[in-house]
C-alpha cells in the first residue's frame, strides 16, 4: 500500500516534514558532535556541519517532494513515454483506437437501445407490481375483454389491488380552422391512479368519473398540451370540442410520462359506458378494451394468473354462449410493452459484443507484436535497472492511455450513431415505443461503456504482460533483438487469435445471411395484389355531422365521386382496414342450416366499397364482385377469401351458402356472392385468415381508409386527393397519407427485419474486414520473421512456388479451423436467432455454404499477398540482411 | 537515464550500508560509506535523506527513533525483506553494468 501511503503524506504534509526538520537536527548534531570530538572548536564545528549539509531548507522540501514525486510523477513520466510511443508509430496509433473505437462505438450504442428500451423501469410507482391483464384464444395471445367479463373479473378476483381498463380511441379536435384527428383512449376511472401517475398540472379523473352521468372530462399528455395548446397554464377547467362535443381538460400528464401498448395517445376521457358506446360496453361476446392491473403486495404473476384463468373458467361456464374457450392472459406490463423488441435489441446487442470481441482480439494482436518488436526495447531498460513491475506499469500506462483515446473516440461514435438509428426508425414505430425518447448516454450507458474499457484495458495490459513475463532472460533478449523463441510464441498464439477473429466473423455472417434472407422472403411474400401505384391515407366522418347511416353513406358515395374523377387516379375503393394492416377486426359467425354447439368460428372482417377489391387488384376465383347495386335496399351479401372457403366450404361451392354473426340475428345474415384469392390482410410475417368482406353501403362507418390505384407516381396525387375530399367537407379528417409501398415498408415486421438485417449486416462487413485484416497481419509478420529461414530455403533450391504453399499452407491452417470453428457456433447462434427469422430456416445450408466460401475465398486472398512477397525473397539479400 | 544510475548507485549503497551494520541512522550511513569506501566515496548528505525516505516508501527500509551511544535522539534505519531483495537485484544490475561498461573499455 505504498502508493496510499504516499499519497497520505502529500495530505499530511505538515507532519512529514516536522518529523524530517527533527531527522535533519540530529544529523547536524551528530556531526558537530564528531568534529568537536576531533579537536574542532564549536563554532568550527557547527560550521563545517552546515556547510557539509548544505542548505537545509532546501533538503527537506526534497524530502518531503519525494511522496509527491512517486505519486504523481512516475505516473506522469509514464503518461508522457505511453504517449510519445503512439506518437512514434501513428500508423499503429490510429489502427488500434479506430478499431477499438467502432467495437465501443456499437455495443455502447446498441447498449443504450437495451437500457432504454428493457432496463429502465417503466415511468410508473413500482413498476414490477403492474400486469397487462387481457383475454386469451388460440389465435390471440392477447384478446381483447369485454366490459361485462372485466366487470366480473374486477369484482371476482383476490389478487390485484386495482384493476382497469382502457381503450384506444380516436378523436376528432376541432380546431380554430377545422378538424384534425387526435389519438386517445378512454380509461377507467383508476387507470393513472394503479399506475401510480399523477397530473403535473390540475387533478386526475374522479373516482366516479367514468359513470354515465359524470360531467366528461379530459386529460391531456404533455405533448399534446405544448403542440395544440402552447403549454398554457390557463387551459384546466377550460373547455376543448372532441368529436363535436364539449369536454373540460382537468389536468395535463407529466413530461416523462408514456403508455407504450397505446403509444400515440394524447387525450385520455374517462370510459364512460353511454348509450351510443361501443358494442363491447354492454356485449360480453365482443371485445374491445385491455387491461392492466396492480398485483397486490407479495402476489406474483403466476398467482394471478391461476386465478384469473380459474375467473374466465367459470365465466366460460356460466355464459357459455359468449365465453367458451375464453382463457386469461396475465403478463407484467413490461413484458407487454417490449416483450416483441427484447430478441431483437439483445441480437443487436449481441452482433455488436461479437464485433467489439473481434476488435479487442484485432488491437491485442496489434500490441503483442509491437511488444515483439519491442523486446530490445525492454531488455535494455530492464538492464538499466527498471524492475519488472516497473515495466508491466509501464505497458499497463499504455493499454489505459490507448482505450482512453478510443473510448472517448467511441463515445462520440455512440452517440452519432444513435441519434442516426433513430431517424432510422418510422414515426409509427417510435410512437409505439415510446421508451425510445429516453435513448441517451446516460449513468448505465456510461457505466456499461466504463466497463467495457476497463474489461478491454485488462486485456490489452494482460497480453504483452504475460507475454513479458514469458519470456526468456533479458540478456538472451538483448543479444538476439527478440528473434529467438519469440517468433514462435507469436505465430502460435497469434493464429489461434486469427482463427478466433475468423470464428467470429463467421457467426455474425451466417447471422447477417440468414437476417437478410428473411427480409428479402419478407419483402417477397405473396400479397394477393400490386401494392405499386397505390396511393391511400385515413379518412374519417365527424360523428355529430354524419350521425345516420344514410349521411355517411351519401358522404362516402360522393368523396369516392370526386376522387375517381381527378386526372391519375384510375380506381377508388374505401375499406375499414386497408390490407397488410394486421390480422383483427373479427367477428365470430355462424352457419345457417348447419347444427351449431357453440364453437367460435372467428373470421376478419372488413367494410369494403364495392369498388375497393377491384382497385386493389385483388383477384376473383368464383362468383362476383360487389356492384354498385348492392346497397341498404337489397339482400345483404359478402366476399369471402379462398382461406374462408376452404376451412367452412370444403369441397362445396360457397357462391350462394349464408352465414350470420353466432347468434344469427336475421339482420346479420348474408348470402356470399363471390370468392377472391387470399389477400394478405395482417402484417407481413403474419398467417392469412378466414376473412369476409362485406360492402359499406350495406354496413356505413364513420372511419375508413381511403385507396386509389393511379396511373402515374401515387405519392403525387395525394395532396389532390387530400384537397379533393376538404372540397367535399373542410371537416373531413384525413391523415396517415402515404403510399401501399410506403405503408408495408413502414410496416412493424419490414421495419424490424430489416434494421436487424442492416445493422448484424453491417457489424458482419465490419467483422469481415477487421478478421482480413488480421489474417493479413499475422501472415505479413510471420513472413517477415522468417525471411532469414526462406532465403536458407531457396538457397538450397525450393522453388518459389514451394515457399508461397508453405506459407498458404500455414495460413490454410488457421482459416479451416476457423471456418470449422465457426460453422458450429454458427449452428448455435442460428439456432438462438430463429424466431426472428421468416421463411428460412436456421439451418439454412445455401447461407452457410455460401458464407464460408466467401469468407474462406477473402481469407485466402489475404494470405496470398505475404505468400506471394515471401516467394519473391531474394536469397542472397535475406541472408546478407541478417 | 544517468540520473537513474546515480540514484540506483546511491540506493545500493545504503542498502547495503544497512545489510552490514545492521541498523543505523542517516549520519551514521554516510559515515560508513565514506569510511568503508576508503575515503573514495563521499555521499552528498543533502541526497541522503530524499533517498533514506524513498525508500521507506517504497517499503525497502524501516525506521525508528532511538538514543544514540551518546544519547542523542536520532532515526534509525533497518533493512526489510523486499529491501534485501532489492538490494540483491541492484547487485546484480550494477554488475551487469559494471561488466558491459569494462567490456567496452577494453575495445577502446
Amino acid at each position: 500500500m505504498a502508493i496510499s501511503r504516499r499519497l497520505r503524506n502529500v495530505f499530511r504534509r505538515s507532519r512529514v516534514s516536522e518529523e524530517v526538520e527533527a531527522e535533519l537536527a540530529s544529523h547536524l548534531e551528530l556531526r558537530m558532535e564528531d568534529n568537536l570530538a576531533r579537536g574542532m572548536s564549536a563554532e568550527e564545528a557547527r560550521r563545517d556541519a552546515l556547510l557539509r549539509f548544505g542548505n537545509r531548507t532546501v533538503t527537506r522540501e526534497r524530502v518531503v517532494g519525494e511522496d509527491v514525486a512517486l505519486a504523481v510523477g512516475s505516473l506522469w513520466w509514464d503518461l508522457r513515454y505511453a504517449l510519445s510511443q503512439l506518437k512514434r508509430n501513428p500508423g499503429f496509433a490510429w489502427t488500434a483506437v479506430s478499431v477499438l473505437a467502432l467495437g465501443i462505438g456499437a455495443s455502447v450504442a446498441l447498449f443504450a437501445f437495451v437500457d432504454a428500451a428493457l432496463i429502465r423501469p417503466l415511468p410508473y410507482a413500482k413498476p414490477a407490481q403492474l400486469a397487462d391483464v387481457t383475454e386469451n384464444l388460440p389465435l390471440f395471445p392477447r384478446a381483447n375483454l369485454s366490459l361485462p367479463d372485466y366487470l366480473d373479473w374486477k369484482q371476482r378476483n383476490t389478487v390485484f389491488r386495482s384493476l382497469e381498463v382502457y381503450r384506444g380511441e380516436g378523436f376528432l379536435l376541432s380546431t380554430g380552422s377545422g378538424t384534425e384527428p387526435v389519438h386517445g383512449a378512454d380509461v377507467s376511472a383508476g387507470f393513472f391512479r394503479t399506475l401510480g401517475v399523477e397530473p403535473m398540472l390540475g387533478s386526475d379523473f374522479r373516482a366516479d368519473a367514468d359513470q354515465p352521468q359524470a360531467p366528461r372530462t379530459v386529460l391531456l399528455s404533455y405533448g399534446a398540451w405544448q403542440r395544440h395548446f402552447g403549454g398554457q397554464r390557463d387551459l384546466i377547467g377550460r373547455s376543448i370540442v372532441l368529436d363535436g362535443e364539449p369536454v373540460t381538460v382537468i389536468g395535463v400528464l407529466p413530461q416523462p410520462f408514456h403508455f407504450a401498448l397505446r403509444g400515440n395517445a394524447e387525450f385520455w376521457r374517462p370510459l364512460q359506458v353511454l348509450a351510443n358506446g361501443p358494442h363491447c360496453y354492454t356485449d360480453r361476446a365482443s371485445h374491445c378494451l385491455y387491461g392492466v392491473g396492480r398485483l397486490k403486495e407479495g402476489v406474483s404473476i403466476e398467482q394471478a394468473r391461476s386465478e384469473m384463468k380459474a375467473i374466465a373458467a367459470n365465466l366460460a361456464v356460466e355464459y357459455p354462449e359468449s365465453n367458451r374457450g375464453q382463457g386469461a392472459s396475465v403478463l407484467p406490463l413490461s413484458e407487454a410493452i417490449v416483450g416483441k423488441v427484447r430478441p431483437i435489441l439483445l441480437t443487436l446487442l449481441g452482433g455488436a459484443a461479437l464485433l467489439l470481441v473481434i476488435a479487442c482480439v484485432n488491437v491485442s494482436s496489434l500490441l503483442l507484436v509491437r511488444t515483439e518488436t519491442r523486446q530490445r526495447e525492454i531488455a535494455l531498460r530492464s538492464a538499466l535497472g527498471a524492475s519488472r513491475g516497473r515495466l508491466v506499469r509501464q505497458i499497463v500506462t499504455e493499454a489505459v492511455l490507448l482505450v482512453a483515446l478510443s473510448g472517448v473516440f467511441g463515445l462520440a461514435a455512440a452517440d452519432a450513431a444513435m441519434h442516426g438509428l433513430l431517424t432510422l426508425v418510422s414515426r409509427d414505430m417510435l410512437t409505439s415505443m415510446p421508451y425510445l425518447q429516453g435513448l441517451g448516454l446516460h449513468p448505465h450507458v456510461l457505466l456499461f461503456a466504463g466497463a467495457v474499457c476497463t474489461a478491454s484495458a485488462v486485456l490489452f495490459s494482460a497480453a504483452p504482460s504475460v507475454r513479458l513475463m514469458k519470456s526468456g532472460d533479458l540478456r538472451a533478449g538483448l543479444a538476439d533483438g527478440g528473434k529467438g523463441d519469440s517468433g514462435v510464441f507469436w505465430r502460435r498464439f497469434g493464429s489461434n487469435l486469427v482463427a478466433v477473429e475468423l470464428t467470429i466473423a463467421m457467426v455474425l455472417l451466417v447471422g447477417a445471411g440468414l437476417l437478410g434472407k428473411s427480409f428479402y422472403r419478407l419483402l417477397h411474400v405473396e400479397l394477393g395484389f400490386p401494392p405499386d401505384h397505390l396511393a391511400t391515407f385515413d379518412l374519417s366522418l365527424p360523428e355529430k355531422e354524419y350521425a345516420t347511416e344514410d349521411r355517411q353513406r351519401v358522404a362516402a358515395r360522393e368523396i369516392l365521386r370526386r376522387l375517381s374523377a381527378l386526372p391519375g387516379v384510375k380506381e377508388v375503393g374505401t375499406a375499414t382496414d386497408l390490407a397488410v394492416s394486421g390480422n383483427g377486426d373479427t367477428r365470430w359467425i355462424r352457419f345457417v342450416g348447419r347444427p351449431y354447439s357453440g364453437e367460435h368460428n372467428e373470421v376478419l372482417e372488413r367494410e369494403v366499397s364495392a369498388g375497393y377489391l377491384p382497385a386493389l387488384g385483388a383477384t376473383l376465383r368464383r362468383g362476383r364482385f360487389f356492384s354498385e347495386d348492392d346497397d341498404n335496399t337489397k339482400p345483404k351479401v359478402v366476399m369471402i377469401n379462398e382461406s374462408f372457403a376452404r376451412k367452412y366450404f370444403p369441397g362445396e361451392d360457397p357462391v350462394g351458402k349464408r352465414f350470420g354473426d353466432y347468434q344469427l340475428t336475421p339482420s346479420s345474415i348474408r348470402t356470399v356472392v363471390g370468392v377472391i384469392r387470399d389477400l394478405r390482410e395482417g402484417g407481413l410475417d403474419e398467417p392469412i385468415w378466414p376473412a369476409m368482406y362485406v360492402v359499406f353501403s350495406q354496413d356505413p362507418e364513420t372511419s375508413m381508409e381511403v385507396l386509389a390505384r393511379t396511373r402515374g407516381d401515387a405519392a403525387s396525387l395525394l395532396p389532390a386527393m387530400v384537397a379533393a375530399v376538404h372540397g367535399f367537407d373542410p371537416d373531413v379528417a384525413t391523415s396517415n397519407t402515404t403510399t401501399m409501398e410506403g405503408r408495408i415498408a413502414d410496416s412493424p415486421a419490414a421495419y424490424l427485419h430489416r434494421s436487424s438485417a442492416w445493422l448484424i449486416g453491417g457489424f458482419a462487413s465490419l467483422a469481415l474486414l477487421l478478421s482480413v485484416i488480421g489474417l493479413y497481419g499475422v501472415i505479413s509478420y510471420s513472413v517477415g520473421r522468417r525471411t532469414r529461414e526462406i532465403g536458407v530455403r531457396m538457397a538450397l533450391g525450393a522453388d518459389r512456388g514451394s515457399v508461397a504453399r508453405m506459407i498458404l499452407k500455414e495460413a490454410g491452417r488457421m482459416i479451416a479451423a476457423g471456418l470449422a470453428a465457426g460453422l458450429v457456433c454458427s449452428f448455435g447462434a442460428a439456432l438462438l436467432l430463429r424466431n426472428l427469422l421468416f421463411g428460412t430456416p436456421a439451418w439454412d445450408a445455401p447461407t452457410l455454404a455460401l458464407v464460408a466460401l466467401a469468407l474462406g475465398a477473402a481469407a485466402l486472398t489475404a494470405s496470398y499477398l505475404p505468400a506471394r512477397s515471401a516467394a519473391s525473397v531474394n536469397p542472397v539479400e535475406a541472408l546478407r540482411a541478417e | 537515464m544517468a540520473k537513474n544510475d546515480l540514484q540506483g548507485a546511491l540506493d545500493l549503497l545504503v542498502l547495503k550500508t544497512l545489510a552490514q551494520t545492521g541498523e543505523m541512522h542517516g549520519y551514521g550511513i554516510a559515515v560508513h560509506i565514506q569510511q568503508a569506501s576508503g575515503e573514495l566515496l563521499r555521499v552528498e548528505e543533502g541526497s541522503l535523506y530524499p533517498a533514506l525516505h524513498r525508500m521507506e516508501q517504497s517499503g525497502w527500509v524501516r525506521s525508528s527513533w532511538a538514543l544514540t551511544a551518546t544519547k542523542r535522539k536520532a532515526k534509525y534505519y533497518r533493512l526489510t525483506a523486499a529491501g534485501r531483495g532489492q538490494m540483491e537485484a541492484a547487485e546484480r544490475n550494477f554488475e551487469q553494468l559494471v561488466e558491459g561498461v569494462r567490456a567496452i573499455l577494453q575495445y577502446a
